[in-house]
């Protein structure tokens, strides 16, 4: 195993202001191991008494070469790769991906397929702004947050275990539509959820909304221009907190969601607070797109019956020598999908996440890049923490909402 | 429930010194607060409201090597991470305990790769392995209480042998 390797200050010297060299400020690690990053990434700051002079954000503790991963499997098997990325938005990172399988191979998706992909995408955007609410609240100290935040996320779990089998990883959506038909229980758990799930946001509203203590924290805190955003290439909560209202779920609609109705929260003042209150109101929105699309959901099949594609269900291949042979083909060797190269992209909880498919005519891609919203997001970090406490920059940190796994991939 | 049970109205008992340092070991074995990836979601799952890890004298999560016993390896280790994990375990006092949680920490999981260690023990020594991917809060109780299981078994000689 190789040691930690001692790095003298010439080598990053170009990274930190002069005063730094002649030892007028000090130069101090936040993390890797750190309460209040949010998983393993380093901060190197530069600081001046307790003002953050400079922060030069060190990634790559969690690099685990999913990229990689996923070009030396088949189209099937590398999804489960994309549920590993962006662990708090795992049916998201599954969207994106079939999406790009099925634009690359043009298959077509039932319309329940479609309906069951937008209720779970929207319970997860509800579920990783809880876990974001609650991480946050404790970083402000508010502990209690954290707990009410986590109760209500169980629920969602458990729905997810219900139609998968899974809590987190559940590897649902395939290529064609979803892995089978969810059970009967489905729509009275998610009815349940809807039902109960209002009068908890007013709960977590009347513990911090107009709580003095978390308005001296936030308000005003890591300004976030909206030009500055744009040049930066942040996206979701953060950029619309910032004043543009730019969403894929309405900019490019993808999935049906030009059926619903919901409004895409938009705030001008780009701080702290801002996020937090766009998020709340994220929360209310999601929650009436899976009303919506619950009302809505058609009855039918719930996978591509494209047999070159999609595996025949078990009861045909008994039967069918056809069916037999079509089995045996796409889960020994895959299937092939042509020589071309594909875009798509979700709106997940953190911005837009996309990803590039490259076929090269065989069962493997031949590439795949992820655009993963927490890099670009943490990138403008060091911009807007400059001049603030060491305590705000924890605070402004969590507002951004990085997931570490997103970022490192 | 407790020991005014056991007790009667004697007020003394008898036991051995191993006995009653390993009970204070199992009853407040404090975690180490380092996530990693995606068990760290599902390790903070187990000490949220629904399952409750403080049950078993483990609520707090301590951010400092130095104040904890109990090292969670939660998610994959890679190999910038590796060194920065083992200063860590290095610096926790004796007597420590290494839990592996998941998959990719006791075997490299799905991530067969260059980037990733195939198992954590290569870097730091294990007690228990906890399979799943990521484990369901209840098997990370498990886990741990797998780990109270075995050190209640552990005598002074073996304290003794294991640090000379």
């Amino acid at each position: 195993m190789s040691q930690i390797e001692e790095v003298s200050l010439e080598k990053f010297k170009h990274l930190v202001s002069e005063r730094a060299l002649t030892g007028e400020t000090m130069l101090l690690n936040m993390g890797p191991q750190h309460p209040s990053t949010h998983g393993v990434l380093r901060l190197l700051l530069e600081l001046d008494g307790e003002i953050v002079v400079n922060c030069i954000p060190d990634v790559g503790y969690l690099h685990t070469g999913i990229e990689k991963n996923m070009e030396a499997k088949t189209y099937q098997k590398a999804e489960v790769m994309t549920d590993r990325l962006d662990y708090m938005n795992t049916v998201g990172n599954n969207l994106a991906y079939v999406m790009a399988v099925e634009k690359l191979i043009d298959l077509d998706v039932p319309a329940r397929a479609q309906g069951l992909r937008v209720i779970l995408t929207e319970l997860q955007r509800i579920a990783s702004h809880l876990v974001w609410l609650g991480t946050s609240g404790l970083d402000l100290a508010a502990m209690s947050m954290f707990l009410y935040c986590f109760r209500e996320r169980e629920q969602i779990l458990d729905i997810f275990e219900l139609v998968s089998g899974q809590r987190m990883m559940t590897t649902y959506f395939r290529p064609g539509g979803v892995w089978r038909d969810v059970p009967v229980e489905f729509e009275k758990a998610v009815r349940d959820f809807i039902k109960i799930f209002p009068k908890r946001v007013d709960e977590y509203e009347s513990l911090l909304t107009k709580n003095p203590l978390f308005i001296d924290r936030t308000v005003g805190l890591g300004k976030l221009d909206g030009a500055v955003a744009l040049s930066y290439g942040v996206t979701g909560p953060p950029l619309r907190a910032s004043g543009v209202n730019w969403d894929l779920r309405k900019a490019r609609p993808y999935c049906g969601y030009e059926q619903y109705d919901f409004n895409v929260p938009v705030l001008n003042d780009g701080d702290v607070y801002a996020r937090y209150l766009v998020r709340i109101q994220e929360l209310r929105e999601s929650l009436k797109i899976v009303e919506q699309a619950l009302n809505k959901l058609p009855l039918g099949p719930v996978r591509s019956d494209n047999r070159k594609f999609v595996p025949p269900p078990r009861s045909e291949i008994g039967v069918s020598m056809e069916s037999l042979i079509h089995h045996f083909k796409l889960w020994t060797e895959g299937f092939p999908a042509p020589k071309a190269s594909i875009y798509s992209a979700i709106e997940s909880p953190r911005g837009e996440m996309g990803l590039l498919l490259e076929g090269d005519g065989g069962p493997k891609p031949l590439r795949v890049h992820l655009r993963t919203p927490s890099f670009d997001n943490l990138a403008v970090l060091s911009q807007i923490v400059k001049g603030h406490l060491v305590a705000d920059l924890v605070a402004i940190l969590s507002s951004i909402d990085i997931v570490l796994g997103d970022i490192d991939r | 429930m407790g020991v005014e049970q056991k007790l009667g109205n004697m007020g003394v008992v008898t036991t051995t010194l191993e006995t009653v340092v390993n009970w204070g070991r199992t009853n407040a074995m404090w975690p180490m607060l380092f996530g990693l990836a995606c068990c760290a979601i599902e390790m903070m799952s187990a000490q949220a409201s629904s399952y409750d890890m403080s049950r078993f004298g483990m609520e707090l999560m301590r951010a400092s090597p130095r104040q904890s016993d109990l090292m969670i390896v939660a998610g994959r280790v890679s190999k910038k991470m590796g060194p920065v994990l083992r200063r860590l375990y290095d610096q926790m006092p004796e007597p420590k305990w290494v839990l592996a949680m998941g998959d990719c920490a006791s075997c490299g999981g799905v991530f067969n790769n260059y980037a990733i260690y195939q198992g954590v023990d290569e870097v730091v020594p294990v007690d228990v392995f906890v399979a799943g991917c990521p484990p369901r809060p209840e098997a990370l109780i498990h886990g741990v209480m797998t780990i109270h299981e075995k050190v209640k078994g552990e005598t002074f000689k073996q304290y003794a042998e294991k640090y000379k």
